[in-house]
């Protein structure tokens, strides 16, 4: 298991060098947008790792209120912690991106307001765990983490609704949608590449949570013992 | 095992007596209130006609920050001398002390609100375009969104330590939706130049859905240890 943990650690490496060299040398530049457009190959897939994340973070919230065990609520905050740092990409390169192609820096449409009040949910789900008394930090952490979860789609519903100004999905949109093949091979490297290096991150990060949660247990269980005769 | 009415009952009765008596959270939320109203005036030309388009905004606002100081008494009061850790060995439904406490609260900012309605009228000269049954429609829906996942996250934020900055940590985001939808629906009916049906429709949705999942996670939290 370990071995097999390092071994993708390896491949994401890889992984990662060979998708920026597929983003920055191979593919194309764009025609209307120049090489600006290329942050395409990033924004969007911190986009599906932070997304990958918070829906992992659901499922585990669900698991732990379920079965209540250290492992499911270990992932959860793993989950979360790294579903917001990718998020925070995605709103960084967002309006680095959108400046020079909208002229501005920021609007309030469906999807920028939507993944800023999904970066607002997860911040304040990471607030509750670290104000949270003790053992009771998993139960809120769980529950907060479904409300938040439950609150996305309506969220993007209610925007969408109020206005809207980000480009339709590129893919499977309507007419004058989809990509060049070379360039949709650049982004689905990247894809791949920024992925796994969720995962990875993921699993460092859940590794360290359950040394904290043993090391809690053992502090706990020499309390109990008393000082060593 | 109790039936789950008559514990609600009794709850929300006693809470509804207690608040009578001392009329802590009525006092303190509508002088918020008066504060954030008069606060907004030097943002801008309260009687200017373009301000009605900001009001659904304002008022809103200055509801849902005096709702806070109600909220955040809900579940204070039951700390006092451990009812709260009396009514988790109690046989008593968990669920019934929830909604007798969302009940509790809906009563109380629902009676800040027609007690502010007026005061909003005169001081910021509004005239509603559109009909009014579908104001008090916004306001009873839009006050249970606030009030249903307030109440909930109320219990949750006192278990943490810091409890009084933690709610509106936790309950702005998630209320997002439904503060966007009663903003605008309440600033089309007063410059009646949009239809508001869409934005009910979304509270009503944001309403059932956040009942139904306080409802069914409610009891994790009141025995979270």
């Amino acid at each position: 298991m370990k071995n097999a943990f390092w071994v993708l650690v390896v491949l994401t490496f890889a992984l990662m060098a060979f998708s920026t060299w597929q983003g920055l040398v191979v593919a194309p530049t764009d025609a209307q947008q120049g090489d600006v457009q290329r942050i395409f190959y990033y924004h969007v897939p911190s986009a599906w790792v932070a997304g990958l994340c918070f829906f992992v973070n659901f499922l585990a919230s669900v698991w732990y209120l379920i079965k209540r065990t250290d492992q499911a609520d270990a992932l959860a905050a793993a989950s979360a912690e790294v579903g917001v740092v990718f998020c925070t990409v995605v709103l960084i390169t967002g309006p680095i991106w959108a400046r020079p192609v909208w002229g501005i820096w920021w609007t309030w449409d469906a999807r920028l307001t939507t993944t800023l009040v999904l970066w607002l949910i997860y911040l304040s789900y990471l607030v509750v765990r670290r104000y949270a008394i003790g053992s009771q930090t998993q139960v809120l952490g769980a529950v907060l983490a479904i409300f938040g979860f439950v609150d996305v789609p309506i969220v993007y519903m209610s925007i969408r609704w109020f206005r809207t100004q980000h480009p339709s999905p590129v893919f499977g949109g309507g007419e004058g949608s989809g990509l060049d093949p070379v360039m949709l091979r650049a982004f689905m490297w990247n894809l791949l590449a920024f992925t796994c290096l969720g995962i990875v991150i993921v699993v460092m990060r859940y590794r360290l949570q359950r040394l904290r949660q043993n090391l809690e247990s053992a502090h706990a269980r020499a309390a109990l013992k008393g000082p060593a005769a | 095992m109790l039936s789950t009415l008559a514990v609600s009952c009794t709850t929300l009765l006693k809470d509804l007596r207690m608040e009578w008596r001392s009329k802590d959270a009525i006092n303190s939320m509508l002088f918020f209130a008066l504060l954030v109203v008069v606060i907004f005036s030097f943002a801008f030309n309260p009687t200017a006609e373009e301000s009605r388009r900001i009001a659904g905004g304002l008022i809103w606002v200055a509801f849902l920050f005096a709702a806070i100081v109600a909220l955040n008494q809900t579940w204070a009061r039951e700390l006092r001398n451990q009812v709260l850790d009396a009514y988790r060995v109690s046989p008593a439904p968990a669920n019934a002390l929830f909604v007798a406490k969302a009940v509790g609260n809906f009563l109380f900012v629902t009676v800040l609100e027609v007690l502010m309605a007026p005061l909003f009228v005169v001081f910021y000269d509004l005239r509603s375009v559109g009909p009014l049954w579908q104001l008090i429609v916004v306001a009873l829906l839009g006050t249970w969104a606030l009030v249903v996942n307030g109440t909930f996250f109320a219990a949750l934020s006192i278990r943490t330590r810091s409890r009084e900055i933690m709610l509106p940590l936790i309950l702005f985001p998630i209320s997002i939706p439904a503060l966007l939808a009663m903003v605008d629906a309440t600033t089309s009916i007063l410059t009646g130049e949009a239809s508001p049906d869409w934005w009910m429709k979304l509270l009503l949705v944001y309403d059932v859905v956040f009942t139904a999942v306080g409802l069914l996670l409610f009891e994790s939290v009141l025995n979270a240890e």
